[in-house]
């Protein structure tokens, strides 16, 4: 026999929801068949009486009384149920609250405009369109993924270096940025040694045994396996490689790959020593011809790696590169270059023939071709040896010059000359020229020379320009010109003097390929590692649960792949994008 | 013009909007294109076969009230015949709450974009408990209609006019700020309506008693501005309608069978699935059963950037699915996630006066699987029997992939 209780509660107003939830409470409360709370308004007695709860009791309610109804199996469940009314009513939730999770990059960006990394595990076949859409918002990329398409890579790393930003993988398991470690990576304190690996436990070896040594890492940066392939050539080492060159807390560089494609690794090495620092190359399980070349050093351990690299890091004064005896200065690429993009060549004013030969020769090492009148190849002969073009160097003692004149190492006129050509061609970074001493030579031929490059230099520096002169003194603290006399009357002009032919030629190549950056590709801005780790991860939550233990900004994105893996939509959306 | 210019061009064009109240007439005389043996019903055409119990009853009592018909196997003579045509209320710049019946004698309010000189219409709001927009036509509900369309509508007619007019875009940004959604909660946005009126009312009306009813009316329903609300968000969607190349959302609107949506640059094609049935809340007696399934042309007010999409700013109503304040936010949160744009005049304070998401671009509803959300009344599968709960409640994803495939077809994706 089903009974029915109304109790009214006089003024009091609850929202029409908390009324409805209540109700619903009452009707899962044990023997309650039905259940109305509502406020007493007319409409709301004519829903009560649909459903025959309208009790007399009900019916004189007015519209500011809580009307409550239960009917029930007996009296005493109606009782019991209404006497649950003001516990349901303050009942707290206990559900979590939890901040929203973006479902998109692009949400997940704007609540976290800080972040420069997208750390991307989602499964391969999605993991290329995750990247695209990070490099679209500017963000850097951990790739870890694997499965990724070659092709894939080498556009997404193409298009990344492009916009100065790097794609670490795919395929990459472990990296250390800023002292965070993503992926899988140990922890390691923080020093002066720089990291590229494109082996993930290549690198957690070498970092770990860096901090067992007592070193320390300034960045750890992985690049993937496939990255030394000739397909991508070695864009992130390369990248990698020029960010740490440019990084003021690194002092050495290490990398780390199984043997690369050969190609791959003759560009590789070039890159490595534009580096203004030491480069310690391990090629797991490959013997180098020379262990030593310029400031890169081979080894064929992880172990002798991690050794050289802390010992190089320790004894900072002692940098196996060279410094130029008058320039205390650090090296060119510790600063960003200023030269304007056009600015980029050489011109070398010789007058001994074989100090211009040897030139051309060393020159071989550092850049890609020299024109000249009497060049190594003959594709490189200047069609008319009084106009300069691309990197030049040019023999003034050779006939054609010294028709009807005094040969250039007596009369400086010719040199002179041209000496002011070259300043006045915008495309112009850096002069050499020899001065030759003793006997049969001009008397001083600094007195002459030295006016001219003030000269020189005065008129780039009123195009705007930074005019660089370097010149060989050749010659014997007893030669009649007065050696030293001679050098300080060229370095006061603001040359950077040498004495040794070779020495010269290897700093000016030096000077030149560094100022064409350490990758040749657009530089990686420093910002990235002058601000605290702040990424947006995509796949593996546990990512983001090992950055937030490390203290690090991170938004999970609640990812789905894109028009839930319909892939005839998803190609839509993609040529919509226009990709 | 790009994709995201068409875009930009659409959602300034619905920001920019200002839709004004500025007067109510008698539909046959103001809706373009309304005829005497047309109906207007809320969302995308149907028929009488397929039209769910609460269309039905409310085609009847709109018969009924027009002296066309004296019950529902009249009616649907009239209808399947073809004598009385059945046309959506999108179809003439009108939109109406559940069935949005609309005939031709009816008094409609009229909503005037100033900004860009289009104009809206929607029908007067009955009230809660048993109404034509439920579907229910008896005889009281025949009473109450022809009170309102006879007494109510020429005073609020004079009211509005004396009053010069009620600018829709700032009640709706005041109500925002009062804990109102615009869709299911309009209790502050339905007070401001009543405060802007009443002095007008007190003078236009031909005496003190039926001024004092109007007031009630008024002032008794909490949903007494959805209409105009509604009317206005119309006005706004509409101004960006038509935009070529846009992927904007211009029209979301059910019939109680099927959820259609128009988009801004794929004309006037609609695209269709079945609806959905809503989640939520059910009055004393009634239960998930007793539902219809999804109706009314509501959801122009989410597909204008307010109702489920502002639901950060009231979350007193966040409780109709068990959530908390927190839910609320991360509600809003998401349709951000699918819109193009956020509003400018309409700003939520519990986001540090974040504008509302607005525009919903079909692209990101396909890319992230996220439709859009949408508060609701819930209507009783039975004509008559009136409102049976509160909820929500989404439409079907089809329909957005449909609209996207049209649009590659048409744009050559």
């Amino acid at each position: 026999m089903a009974a029915i209780i109304a109790e009214i509660r006089r003024g009091a107003y609850y929202d029409s929801v908390v009324l409805m939830q209540l109700q619903r409470a009452l009707v899962a409360l044990a023997g309650v068949i039905d259940a109305g709370v509502v406020m007493g308004t007319a409409a709301n007695k004519e829903i009560l009486a649909q459903s025959d709860l309208l009790t007399s009791e009900a019916q004189a309610a007015a519209a500011d009384d809580l009307v409550i109804v239960v009917k029930a199996e007996s009296e005493a469940a109606a009782a019991a149920a209404v006497a649950q009314v003001d516990a349901l009513l303050t009942r707290k939730r206990t559900a979590s609250e939890q901040d929203y999770r973006p479902k998109s990059l692009e949400t997940a960006a704007e609540m976290l405009p800080e972040a420069q990394w997208v750390l991307i595990s989602a499964p391969g076949q999605h993991a290329a369109g995750v990247a695209r859409a990070a490099l679209r918002l500017g963000k850097h990329v951990f790739l870890y993924s694997d499965n990724v398409s070659s092709a894939d890579e080498v556009a997404l790393k193409k298009e990344a270096a492009e916009k100065g930003l790097l794609v670490m993988g795919p395929d990459c398991g472990t990296a250390i940025v800023n002292g965070v470690g993503l992926g899988f990576a140990n922890v390691v304190r923080r020093g002066h040694i720089g990291l590229v690996a494109a082996s993930g436990t290549g690198l957690q070896e070498v970092s770990t045994q860096i901090h067992q040594l007592g070193g320390g890492l300034s960045q750890g940066l992985g690049t993937g396996g496939r990255d030394l392939k000739e397909a991508v050539g070695a864009i992130t080492v390369r990248q990698a490689l020029d960010l740490l060159d440019r990084d003021p807390d690194t002092r050495v560089i290490v990398l780390i790959s199984k043997p690369p494609a050969p190609k791959v690794a003759d560009q590789l090495l070039q890159a490595a020593r534009r580096a203004g620092k030491p480069v310690v190359v391990d090629f797991i399980g490959y013997k180098p011809a020379q262990t030593q070349l310029d400031n890169v050093t081979f080894v064929s351990t992880l172990g002798a790696a991690a050794h050289l690299a802390v010992d190089l890091a320790n004894q900072q004064t002692n940098l196996p590169i060279y410094q130029p005896p008058n320039q205390p200065t650090t090296h060119p690429t510790n600063q960003p270059t200023t030269h304007p993009t056009n600015q980029k060549y050489l011109r070398g004013l010789f007058s001994g023939g074989t100090l211009a030969y040897e030139a051309l020769l060393i020159l071989q090492d550092y850049l890609p071709g020299v024109y000249s009148n009497i060049p190594l190849d003959p594709s490189y002969k200047l069609q008319n040896s009084l106009r300069s073009r691309e990197h030049t160097l040019i023999d003034l003692g050779e006939d054609e010059f010294t028709v009807g004149r005094l040969h250039p190492m007596m009369d400086n006129d010719l040199r002179i000359r041209r000496l002011r050509q070259e300043a006045e061609d915008p495309e112009t970074a850096l002069i050499l020229l020899d001065v030759v001493l003793g006997y049969g030579s001009h008397p001083n031929p600094a007195s002459e020379l030295a006016p001219a490059i003030i000269e020189a230099k005065g008129l780039a520096q009123l195009a705007g320009r930074d005019l660089a002169v370097v010149a060989v003194v050749v010659g014997t603290d007893e030669d009649p010109q007065d050696f030293h006399s001679q050098i300080k009357q060229l370095q006061q002009a603001g040359a950077v003097v040498f004495t040794s032919n070779q020495q010269a030629v290897e700093h000016v190549g030096r000077t030149l390929m560094a100022a064409g950056g350490v990758s040749g590709l657009p530089p990686v801005s420093l910002d990235l590692l002058a601000h605290p780790l702040a990424a947006i991860n995509v796949g593996l939550e546990s990512f983001a649960a090992a950055l937030q233990a490390q203290g690090a900004a991170v938004i999970h994105v609640d990812w789905r792949p894109p028009a839930g893996g319909n892939e005839r939509l998803a190609g839509i959306l993609a040529r919509m994008r226009g990709n | 013009m790009n994709i995201d210019q068409a875009n930009r061009e659409a959602t300034d064009r619905m920001i920019e909007a200002r839709p004004v109240l500025v007067g109510v007439g008698k539909a046959l005389d103001v809706i373009p294109g309304m005829r005497e043996d047309l109906l207007l019903h809320a969302g995308p055409p149907i028929t009488w076969a397929r039209a769910s119990g609460p269309m039905r009853g409310a085609i009847t009592g709109a018969l009924i009230f027009e002296g066309k018909a004296k019950d529902e196997a009249e009616a649907a003579k009239l209808v399947i015949s073809g004598e009385i045509a059945l046309e959506p209320c999108h179809h003439h710049q009108a939109v109406g709450p559940m069935a949005g019946l609309t005939s031709a004698s009816m008094q409609v309010y009229i909503v005037e974009n100033k900004t860009h000189g289009n104009f809206a219409y929607s029908n007067l709001n009955e009230g809660y408990g048993k109404v034509l927009r439920y579907g229910a036509y008896d005889a009281s509900v025949m009473a109450r209609m022809h009170w309102m369309n006879e007494v109510m509508a020429p005073v609020l007619g004079d009211a509005i006019a004396a009053s010069g007019g009620i600018d829709m875009r700032a009640l709706l940004g005041e109500a925002l700020h009062m804990g109102d959604e615009g869709h299911n909660r309009n209790k502050a946005g339905s007070i401001l309506y009543l405060k802007a009126l009443a002095p007008h009312v007190a003078k236009a009306a031909p005496t003190p008693q039926i001024a004092a009813d109007i007031l009630k009316a008024i002032g008794d329903n909490a949903l007494a501005v959805l209409n105009p609300v509604m009317a206005a968000c119309k006005a706004a969607a509409d101004a960006g309608f038509g935009i070529e190349g846009s992927t904007i959302v211009s029209v979301m609107a059910r019939n109680g069978t099927d959820f259609g949506i128009r988009v801004s640059g794929l004309g006037e094609q609609w695209f269709t699935g079945p609806v959905g049935m809503p989640r939520g809340l059910y009055f004393p007696g009634f239960s998930a059963e007793d539902a219809s399934g999804d109706i009314g042309d509501s959801t122009i007010t989410e597909t204008a950037g307010i109702g489920g999409f502002a639901m950060a700013t009231a979350p007193a109503i966040v409780t109709f699915v068990s959530g908390t304040p927190k839910d609320a936010i991360n509600t809003t949160m998401e349709m951000f996630e699918i819109t193009f744009a956020e509003h400018k005049y309409f700003t939520m304070p519990a986001l540090d006066f974040r504008g509302t998401p607005t525009g919903i671009d079909i692209r990101k509803v396909v890319e992230t699987g996220i439709t859009p959300r949408i508060n609701t009344g819930i209507a009783h599968k039975n004509a008559g029997v009136g409102q049976v709960g509160a909820g929500l409640v989404r439409p079907p994803m089809s329909i957005f992939e449909e609209a996207l495939v049209a649009y590659a077809e048409r744009y050559g994706y």
